[in-house]
């Protein structure tokens, strides 16, 4: 029997962590936003969104099918892709956009990179971008809370501002300012899953009472954004900003706390996610106030996305012990 | 604030099945076996022959070295052999073999010494090393070292280890409640060989009962101050390192060792055994093992002769109720997996843990998120995803750059991921291969 005993190195027990559990969590968290998304667009939210997941799921089964590697749909990734890619979208997208957007955040960003864990940007963001260029009319075409959407041909919809545009004063954006209490429940226009802070909040505490995520680059994120655009966003001069209007209308809330979040993208040295927060931060300020595009946070998580591996080289944790051992090094000799 | 350090995990503790065991004696195997090497350092030379007569307690190998420890018999009969025998590490080492004649005669010439404080520290240092003490803990670094450094040393505190951070062991907390006298015992003559008036003893906010054991025993110390002090349950709150900087706030750092802050630490079982060397006269000859997993039937605490036979000792202890896939000897953070039964329990054995084949293979690896987690959780501030990196690539410049050498092997890292990746091991394989490179390039 004692040839039969395994023998393998310390530890010999794991945690309950595990990349599964993790991104449940994720999609738990997701669900808020998506009966907010659900509550303020209609029933065409949903489907979006189903479409979305189901083919972010096929096209991640059928690429572990096609190159014979081990099916990887179990542990729920591309399910969380899905999700991030449907909320990140306008209700009134056509839903053949949806399978293209999906196509273009599993295969070209995250499996030609070679999967989870090894892609480089956010692949829900990355082909939010890659959608936005391609098809600008129909990724920018907003309508008001609880419009009635027509399922297919639904270029023909009433159009509205985003408040963020609204705010801002773009031309052609029309539409009345929304108060904070409507941008706090998500009752205004914008992407499906974005709207609600209220629903992203719940979502984001849970993340972090969960341990899935932590607080520091959601927080230096939001924070950055309302000191900037306090200063720089105002229509009367600097220090006239309304930094709570900035912080909460848009995509920045469900940014901070879903996207520049991905493990995959962000650093994992502590110092490092300040450092990504406060970056997000200023390259959203900047694009908001003086790039002449209202939004801007998802194109600052991708700009951060790009300088990752960098960030986390040069923040390295402080080996243990070292500054004191070569004080008391100084202080013998 | 309960006191702790940086980092760390939360393992289940798994201790409650053996916490309120109380510590049974266990008989002698019929053949005691005793590898030269059950510490840290050279082998010991053996000094008996083949067929001579020992008594219990008697040594029979000399330390190979400063850094080495003595050995003695724990039972009295005859040498039957010095040949290889295998070690519970797996590898083949020197072992004497003896008889056991169950007459337990004690060596006559064990002699005590009632008052300790008449005796200088080298002649206590002397009595540590002849009674073969090494870190009982697990660790096995004899202890006449540690108590011995360069006389620039300034050492303002002495510390017994009593966090006992590994799951399943109960062991220490055993010797806490039962023997608390000697464990404080030891620590006052470790007190009184560094001039001190205060002692630390550091445990774990989970053990309660030793807490207050304990500090009822250190009140009675008049003209001493031994502080009980209360430490976080976290793992590896027992790491010597960790558990300094959780006491004095020092940070032991690279290439030091702790009596270059200032402290001394030993394990609670080190320093009943310092106890008993001095006022008794006594060398190490047992030592308490937890057993425990789910595959024995009474999961224990157990005073083991050191040389007894791992398969006695769950024969014994009513045998396993199932057939086990994995053995380890000590707790499943840092225990060995054992591929015998047929092996002796040596100075360091503290558990005896038989798991199921559930328990036995972890789960499949996937890749690395970067999720960071096993970049908290580092003890030593590394960032054991890299070091996994280099290890699998064997890439020996990275793995210098990233201080491969200052992980302790805690395993809070491959606890800690949720993609089951496995870098304290890969550190492990790759800090003997960067070894041997150096050595090649020399
Ligand atoms: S790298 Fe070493 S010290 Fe750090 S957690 Fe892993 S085993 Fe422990
Ligand atoms: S815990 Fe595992 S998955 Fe997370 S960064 Fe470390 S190695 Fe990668």
């Amino acid at each position: 029997m004692d040839n039969l005993l395994v023998v393998s190195h310390s530890p010999h027990i794991t945690g309950n962590d595990t990349v599964r559990r993790t991104m449940l969590d994720v999609c738990i968290a997701l669900i808020p936003a998506l009966i907010a998304g659900t509550w303020v667009f209609g029933y065409r939210a949903l489907v979006v969104t189903a479409v979305s997941v189901i083919a972010c799921v096929l096209f991640e089964w059928l690429w572990g099918k096609i190159l014979k590697k081990p099916a990887s749909v179990g542990d729920l990734s591309a399910i969380v892709t899905g999700m991030l890619l449907a909320f990140n979208m306008p209700v009134t997208i056509p839903l053949w956009m949806v399978v293209i957007g999906a196509f273009f955040a599993i295969i070209i960003v995250k499996q030609f990179f070679g999967g989870i864990g090894h892609n480089f940007m956010n692949p829900a963001l990355a082909a939010r971008a890659f959608l936005l260029a391609s098809w600008a009319l129909a990724m920018t075409t907003w309508v008001a809370p609880h419009t009635s959407v027509p399922f297919w041909n639904t270029a023909d919809v009433v159009t509205s501002a985003t408040p963020l545009a609204a705010y801002a004063g773009t031309e052609g954006a029309v539409g009345e300012i929304p108060g904070y209490f409507d941008l706090f429940i998500g009752n205004v226009g914008g992407c499906i899953g974005e709207t609600s802070v209220l629903a992203i909040l719940i979502g984001g505490i849970y993340l972090i009472a969960r341990r899935v995520i932590r607080i520091r680059i959601p927080l230096t994120y939001l924070l950055t954004v309302a000191l900037g655009t306090w200063m720089f966003a105002g229509h009367d001069g600097l220090f006239t900003g309304d930094a709570l209007y900035q912080v909460m209308a848009g995509g920045v809330m469900l940014g901070a706390f879903f996207m520049a979040t991905d493990y995959t993208t962000t650093p994992y040295t502590p110092v490092g996610q300040i450092i990504f927060g406060i970056g997000c931060g200023v390259i959203t300020v900047l694009i908001r106030v003086w790039g002449g595009y209202p939004e801007g946070c998802s194109y600052s998580i991708l700009l951060m996305n790009i300088v990752t591996p960098l960030i986390d080289r040069i923040t390295a944790p402080n080996r243990y012990g070292a500054s004191k051992a070569k004080k008391r090094k100084e202080a013998q000799a | 604030m309960l006191k702790t350090f940086r980092g760390g995990v939360h393992p289940n503790d798994m201790k409650a099945p053996t916490a309120n065991k109380k510590i049974v004696e266990l008989d002698p195997s019929q053949e005691m076996v005793y590898p030269m090497t059950q510490h840290i350092g050279a082998p010991a030379k053996p000094i008996v022959k083949v067929g001579d007569f020992v008594y219990a307690g008697q040594k029979i190998a000399e330390a190979g070295g400063f850094v080495s420890a003595c050995i003695h018999a724990t039972v009295s009969g005859t040498v039957k052999a010095i040949e290889k025998r295998m070690h519970p590490n797996g590898l083949f080492v020197e072992s004497i073999v003896i008889d056991d004649d169950g007459q337990d005669s004690i060596y006559p010439e064990l002699r005590g010494c009632e008052d300790y404080t008449k005796l200088s520290k080298d002649e206590l240092v002397n009595i540590i090393k002849e009674a073969g003490i090494v870190g009982l803990g697990g660790a096995t670094f004899p202890t006449h070292v540690k108590l011995s450094p360069p006389s620039e040393a300034n050492i303002d505190y002495v510390i017994v280890n009593a966090a006992e951070c590994e799951p399943y062991l109960t062991s220490d907390y055993r010797e806490m409640l039962e023997s608390p006298e000697q464990v404080i015992g030891g620590l006052k003559i470790l007190m009184h060989m560094f001039n001190l008036k205060d002692g630390y003893v550091g445990i774990e906010d989970n053990k309660e009962v030793a807490i207050e054991t304990m500090t009822a025993i250190a009140a009675k110390e008049k003209n001493l101050d031994i502080h009980i002090k209360t430490l976080k349950t976290k793992y590896p709150q027992g790491g010597e390192k960790q558990l300094i900087n959780a006491i004095t706030g020092r940070k032991v750092g690279p290439g030091q060792l702790p009596w270059q802050v200032g402290a001394i630490v030993c394990n609670v079982d080190t320093c009943r055994a310092i106890f008993q060397a001095v006022r008794r006269g006594l060398p190490v000859m047992t030592r308490i093992v937890t057993t425990g997993g789910d595959c024995v039937n009474n999961p224990g605490n157990y005073k083991v002769r050191v040389g007894m036979k791992l398969r006695d000792i769950i024969e014994q202890t009513g045998g396993f109720s199932k057939q086990p896939s994995k053995v380890i000897m000590g707790g499943p953070m840092m225990g060995m997996a054992i591929s015998s039964l047929d092996v002796p329990a040596v100075k360091g054995t503290s558990g005896l843990m038989a798991f199921g084949e559930e328990h036995a293979y972890g789960a499949d690896e996937t890749a690395c998120l970067r999720c960071g987690k096993c970049v908290y959780v580092c003890p030593m501030n590394l960032l054991p995803n890299r070091l996994d990196e280099a290890a699998r690539a064997d890439n020996y410049d990275a793995l210098e750059k990233l201080n491969i050498n200052d992980c302790i092997e805690c395993g809070s890292c491959a606890y800690s991921c949720p993609s089951k990746r496995r870098q304290v091991q890969q550190i492990k394989v790759a800090k003997v291969k960067l070894r041997e490179a150096q050595q090649r390039n020399k």
